[in-house]
Protein backbone atom coordinates (compact mmCIF):
# COMPACT_ATOMS: atom_id res chain seq x y z
CA UNK A 1 0.00 0.00 0.00
CA UNK A 2 1.12 3.59 -0.55
CA UNK A 3 2.36 5.71 2.09
CA UNK A 4 -0.13 8.64 2.89
CA UNK A 5 2.07 11.89 2.11
CA UNK A 6 3.22 13.49 5.39
CA UNK A 7 1.81 16.55 4.46
CA UNK A 8 -1.64 15.06 4.81
CA UNK A 9 -1.12 12.50 8.29
CA UNK A 10 -0.47 13.73 11.80
CA UNK A 11 1.66 10.88 12.35
CA UNK A 12 4.33 11.01 9.46
CA UNK A 13 4.23 14.70 10.21
CA UNK A 14 5.80 14.01 13.74
CA UNK A 15 7.95 11.29 12.79
CA UNK A 16 10.02 14.18 11.52
CA UNK A 17 12.46 15.18 14.79
CA UNK A 18 12.53 19.04 13.50
CA UNK A 19 8.75 18.86 13.63
CA UNK A 20 8.52 17.33 17.09
CA UNK A 21 11.30 20.38 18.24
CA UNK A 22 8.98 22.89 16.91
CA UNK A 23 6.16 21.55 19.28
CA UNK A 24 7.96 21.07 21.71
CA UNK A 25 9.24 24.81 21.28
CA UNK A 26 5.54 25.57 21.28
CA UNK A 27 4.65 23.90 24.58
CA UNK A 28 1.85 25.11 26.20
CA UNK A 29 2.34 28.75 24.55
CA UNK A 30 1.41 31.01 21.37
CA UNK A 31 4.36 31.76 19.58
CA UNK A 32 5.16 33.80 16.62
CA UNK A 33 7.42 32.54 14.03
CA UNK A 34 10.08 34.68 15.40
CA UNK A 35 10.00 33.32 18.66
CA UNK A 36 9.97 30.33 17.51
CA UNK A 37 13.41 30.89 15.13
CA UNK A 38 14.93 32.73 18.38
CA UNK A 39 14.19 29.49 20.36
CA UNK A 40 15.53 27.18 17.87
CA UNK A 41 18.15 29.00 16.27
CA UNK A 42 17.61 27.39 12.98
CA UNK A 43 16.49 29.58 9.85
CA UNK A 44 13.34 31.34 9.25
CA UNK A 45 12.44 29.69 6.40
CA UNK A 46 13.09 26.61 7.60
CA UNK A 47 10.81 26.86 10.58
CA UNK A 48 8.17 28.47 8.33
CA UNK A 49 8.38 25.19 5.63
CA UNK A 50 7.57 23.08 9.26
CA UNK A 51 5.06 25.49 10.36
CA UNK A 52 3.46 24.79 8.10
CA UNK A 53 3.37 21.08 7.52
CA UNK A 54 1.75 20.97 11.48
CA UNK A 55 -0.66 23.12 10.69
CA UNK A 56 -2.03 21.55 7.71
CA UNK A 57 -2.30 18.43 9.53
CA UNK A 58 -4.22 20.04 12.12
CA UNK A 59 -1.36 19.90 14.87
CA UNK A 60 -0.87 23.30 14.87
CA UNK A 61 -3.38 26.01 15.40
CA UNK A 62 -2.46 29.65 13.39
CA UNK A 63 -4.19 33.26 14.87
CA UNK A 64 -4.15 36.39 13.70
CA UNK A 65 -3.43 38.89 16.34
CA UNK A 66 -2.99 42.45 14.53
CA UNK A 67 -0.13 41.94 11.45
CA UNK A 68 1.07 39.03 13.49
CA UNK A 69 0.44 35.26 13.19
CA UNK A 70 0.39 33.38 16.30
CA UNK A 71 0.85 29.74 16.40
CA UNK A 72 -0.11 27.43 19.03
CA UNK A 73 -0.68 23.19 19.54
CA UNK A 74 -3.75 21.65 19.44
CA UNK A 75 -3.49 19.36 22.28
CA UNK A 76 -6.81 17.40 21.32
CA UNK A 77 -4.77 16.51 18.18
CA UNK A 78 -1.33 15.57 19.56
CA UNK A 79 -2.90 13.63 22.54
CA UNK A 80 -4.73 10.48 20.24
CA UNK A 81 -1.01 10.13 19.11
CA UNK A 82 1.55 10.53 21.88
CA UNK A 83 -1.33 7.87 23.34
CA UNK A 84 -0.59 5.26 20.63
CA UNK A 85 3.05 5.85 20.15
CA UNK A 86 4.04 5.32 24.18
CA UNK A 87 2.51 1.77 25.02
CA UNK A 88 6.83 0.79 25.20
CA UNK A 89 7.18 3.96 27.33
CA UNK A 90 4.54 3.52 29.75
CA UNK A 91 5.68 0.13 30.18
CA UNK A 92 9.00 0.50 31.83
CA UNK A 93 7.73 4.09 33.35
CA UNK A 94 5.54 2.35 35.70
CA UNK A 95 7.33 -0.52 36.15
CA UNK A 96 10.14 1.87 37.21
CA UNK A 97 7.29 3.53 39.77
CA UNK A 98 6.23 0.76 41.18
CA UNK A 99 10.27 -0.26 41.39
CA UNK A 100 10.75 2.95 43.36
CA UNK A 101 8.10 2.13 45.78
CA UNK A 102 9.40 -1.17 46.35
CA UNK A 103 13.10 0.36 47.07
CA UNK A 104 11.70 2.90 49.20
CA UNK A 105 9.67 0.20 51.29
CA UNK A 106 12.52 -1.93 51.46
CA UNK A 107 14.63 1.39 52.64
CA UNK A 108 12.03 2.57 55.26
CA UNK A 109 11.88 -1.19 56.90
CA UNK A 110 15.69 -0.94 57.32
CA UNK A 111 15.53 2.43 59.26
CA UNK B 1 9.26 12.32 49.06
CA UNK B 2 12.11 13.87 46.48
CA UNK B 3 11.23 16.92 45.38
CA UNK B 4 11.84 16.28 41.70
CA UNK B 5 10.54 13.17 39.79
CA UNK B 6 12.34 10.41 38.39
CA UNK B 7 12.14 10.26 34.93
CA UNK B 8 12.25 7.95 32.20
CA UNK B 9 14.36 8.46 29.24
CA UNK B 10 14.03 6.18 26.09
CA UNK B 11 16.42 7.20 22.97
CA UNK B 12 15.67 5.82 20.22
CA UNK B 13 17.59 7.13 17.22
CA UNK B 14 15.84 6.71 13.64
CA UNK B 15 17.91 4.15 11.68
CA UNK B 16 19.03 2.39 14.46
CA UNK B 17 19.01 -1.19 16.00
CA UNK B 18 19.04 -0.26 19.52
CA UNK B 19 17.30 1.82 22.10
CA UNK B 20 18.43 2.94 25.32
CA UNK B 21 16.48 3.15 28.16
CA UNK B 22 17.57 5.47 31.29
CA UNK B 23 16.42 5.91 34.88
CA UNK B 24 17.43 7.42 38.32
CA UNK B 25 16.78 5.73 41.94
CA UNK B 26 16.39 7.30 44.97
CA UNK B 27 17.98 3.98 46.40
CA UNK B 28 21.67 2.66 46.08
CA UNK B 29 23.43 0.95 43.70
CA UNK B 30 22.84 -2.35 45.82
CA UNK B 31 19.73 -2.37 46.87
CA UNK B 32 18.68 -1.36 42.98
CA UNK B 33 20.71 -4.25 41.85
CA UNK B 34 18.93 -6.71 44.35
CA UNK B 35 15.34 -5.95 43.26
CA UNK B 36 16.46 -7.42 39.69
CA UNK B 37 17.82 -10.32 40.53
CA UNK B 38 15.72 -11.14 43.68
CA UNK B 39 12.64 -13.20 41.91
CA UNK B 40 10.40 -12.05 45.31
CA UNK B 41 11.20 -8.31 44.75
CA UNK B 42 11.46 -8.13 40.70
CA UNK B 43 7.49 -9.31 40.60
CA UNK B 44 6.58 -7.07 42.48
CA UNK B 45 7.65 -3.67 40.10
CA UNK B 46 7.72 -5.41 36.42
CA UNK B 47 5.26 -4.38 34.44
CA UNK B 48 2.61 -2.66 34.28
CA UNK B 49 0.13 -2.32 37.43
CA UNK B 50 -2.87 -3.65 35.27
CA UNK B 51 -0.78 -6.94 34.22
CA UNK B 52 -0.34 -9.89 36.74
CA UNK B 53 3.37 -11.73 36.31
CA UNK B 54 3.90 -14.81 36.76
CA UNK B 55 7.81 -16.02 37.10
CA UNK B 56 8.23 -19.14 35.59
CA UNK B 57 12.18 -19.67 35.83
CA UNK B 58 14.33 -17.28 37.50
CA UNK B 59 18.31 -18.14 37.50
CA UNK B 60 19.87 -14.88 37.92
CA UNK B 61 23.52 -15.82 37.35
CA UNK B 62 25.63 -15.85 34.62
CA UNK B 63 24.60 -18.75 32.39
CA UNK B 64 20.95 -18.79 33.77
CA UNK B 65 17.44 -19.05 32.39
CA UNK B 66 14.81 -16.88 33.00
CA UNK B 67 10.97 -16.72 31.68
CA UNK B 68 7.47 -14.65 32.73
CA UNK B 69 4.21 -14.60 31.58
CA UNK B 70 2.33 -11.32 31.80
CA UNK B 71 -1.49 -11.67 31.84
CA UNK B 72 -4.15 -9.19 30.94
CA UNK B 73 -7.41 -8.56 32.58
CA UNK B 74 -9.13 -10.43 29.61
CA UNK B 75 -6.78 -13.28 29.89
CA UNK B 76 -4.30 -12.75 27.15
CA UNK B 77 -1.32 -14.74 28.30
CA UNK B 78 2.59 -12.58 27.01
CA UNK B 79 5.42 -14.73 27.43
CA UNK B 80 9.17 -13.72 27.33
CA UNK B 81 12.33 -15.62 28.09
CA UNK B 82 16.55 -15.50 27.77
CA UNK B 83 19.64 -15.89 28.90
CA UNK B 84 21.75 -14.43 31.34
CA UNK B 85 25.20 -13.92 29.74
CA UNK B 86 26.70 -11.82 32.52
CA UNK B 87 25.47 -11.41 36.14
CA UNK B 88 28.04 -9.32 37.82
CA UNK B 89 26.97 -8.06 41.24
CA UNK B 90 26.20 -5.10 41.51
CA UNK B 91 27.12 -3.76 38.34
CA UNK B 92 26.10 -5.08 35.21
CA UNK B 93 23.15 -8.21 34.00
CA UNK B 94 23.97 -8.84 30.07
CA UNK B 95 21.23 -11.80 28.78
CA UNK B 96 19.11 -11.85 26.22
CA UNK B 97 15.01 -11.35 25.68
CA UNK B 98 12.58 -12.44 23.21
CA UNK B 99 9.19 -12.16 23.57
CA UNK B 100 7.46 -15.07 22.62
CA UNK B 101 3.93 -13.33 20.89
CA UNK B 102 6.05 -12.91 17.91
CA UNK B 103 4.67 -14.30 14.86
CA UNK B 104 7.62 -15.97 14.30
CA UNK B 105 10.36 -16.85 17.04
CA UNK B 106 14.07 -16.21 16.45
CA UNK B 107 13.79 -12.17 17.08
CA UNK B 108 16.11 -12.06 20.00
CA UNK B 109 17.22 -9.11 21.16
CA UNK B 110 20.45 -8.54 23.62
CA UNK B 111 20.32 -6.99 26.45
CA UNK B 112 22.96 -4.92 28.66
CA UNK B 113 21.93 -2.97 31.97
CA UNK B 114 24.59 -1.19 33.79
CA UNK B 115 24.05 0.37 37.29
CA UNK B 116 25.70 3.10 38.24
CA UNK B 117 26.33 5.23 41.75
CA UNK B 118 25.74 8.55 41.68
CA UNK B 119 25.88 11.18 44.68
CA UNK B 120 23.72 11.39 47.61
CA UNK B 121 23.42 6.88 47.62
CA UNK B 122 21.41 7.51 44.34
CA UNK B 123 21.71 4.83 41.10
CA UNK B 124 20.99 5.22 37.43
CA UNK B 125 20.07 2.61 35.90
CA UNK B 126 20.69 2.49 31.58
CA UNK B 127 19.59 -0.58 29.31
CA UNK B 128 21.22 -0.52 25.95
CA UNK B 129 18.71 -3.16 23.36
CA UNK B 130 20.18 -4.18 20.35
CA UNK B 131 17.55 -5.69 17.91
CA UNK B 132 18.45 -7.91 14.82
CA UNK B 133 17.24 -5.25 13.03
CA UNK B 134 15.88 -1.53 12.70
CA UNK B 135 12.43 -3.20 11.65
CA UNK B 136 12.48 -5.03 14.69
CA UNK B 137 13.54 -2.59 17.16
CA UNK B 138 10.64 -0.02 16.05
CA UNK B 139 8.09 -3.03 15.38
CA UNK B 140 8.60 -3.08 19.50
CA UNK B 141 8.86 0.45 20.49
CA UNK B 142 6.18 1.90 18.65
CA UNK B 143 4.24 -0.98 16.69
CA UNK B 144 5.84 -0.39 13.49
CA UNK B 145 5.51 3.25 13.05
CA UNK B 146 8.46 5.22 11.85
CA UNK B 147 10.65 5.42 15.33
CA UNK B 148 12.29 8.05 17.13
CA UNK B 149 8.91 10.19 17.71
CA UNK B 150 9.54 8.51 21.45
CA UNK B 151 12.20 11.29 22.06
CA UNK B 152 11.62 15.00 22.24
CA UNK B 153 8.60 15.38 24.36
CA UNK B 154 9.92 16.39 27.26
CA UNK B 155 8.06 19.55 27.71
CA UNK B 156 5.22 17.95 26.25
CA UNK B 157 4.81 15.21 28.78
CA UNK B 158 4.88 17.92 31.50
CA UNK B 159 1.54 19.14 29.80
CA UNK B 160 -0.64 15.59 29.22
CA UNK B 161 0.10 15.02 32.33
CA UNK B 162 -1.67 17.64 33.63
CA UNK B 163 -4.48 16.90 31.15
CA UNK B 164 -5.10 13.26 32.77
Amino acid sequence: MARIPTTHDPFNAVAEPKRRAILDALGPAERSVNEIVELLGWPQPMVSKHLAVLKKVGLVRERRAGRQRLYRVDMGKLKPIYDWVTPFERYWSESYERLDEVLSDIQKKEK
Amino acid sequence: MSEKKNKTVINAEPGKQELFITREFDAPRELVFKAHTDPELYVQWLGPRDLSMSLETFEPVSGGRWRFIQKDKDGNEFGFHGVNHDVTAPERIIGTFEFEGLPESGHVILETTKFESLPGGRTRVTTQSVYQSVEDRDGMVAAGMESGVVDGFERLDEILEKMK
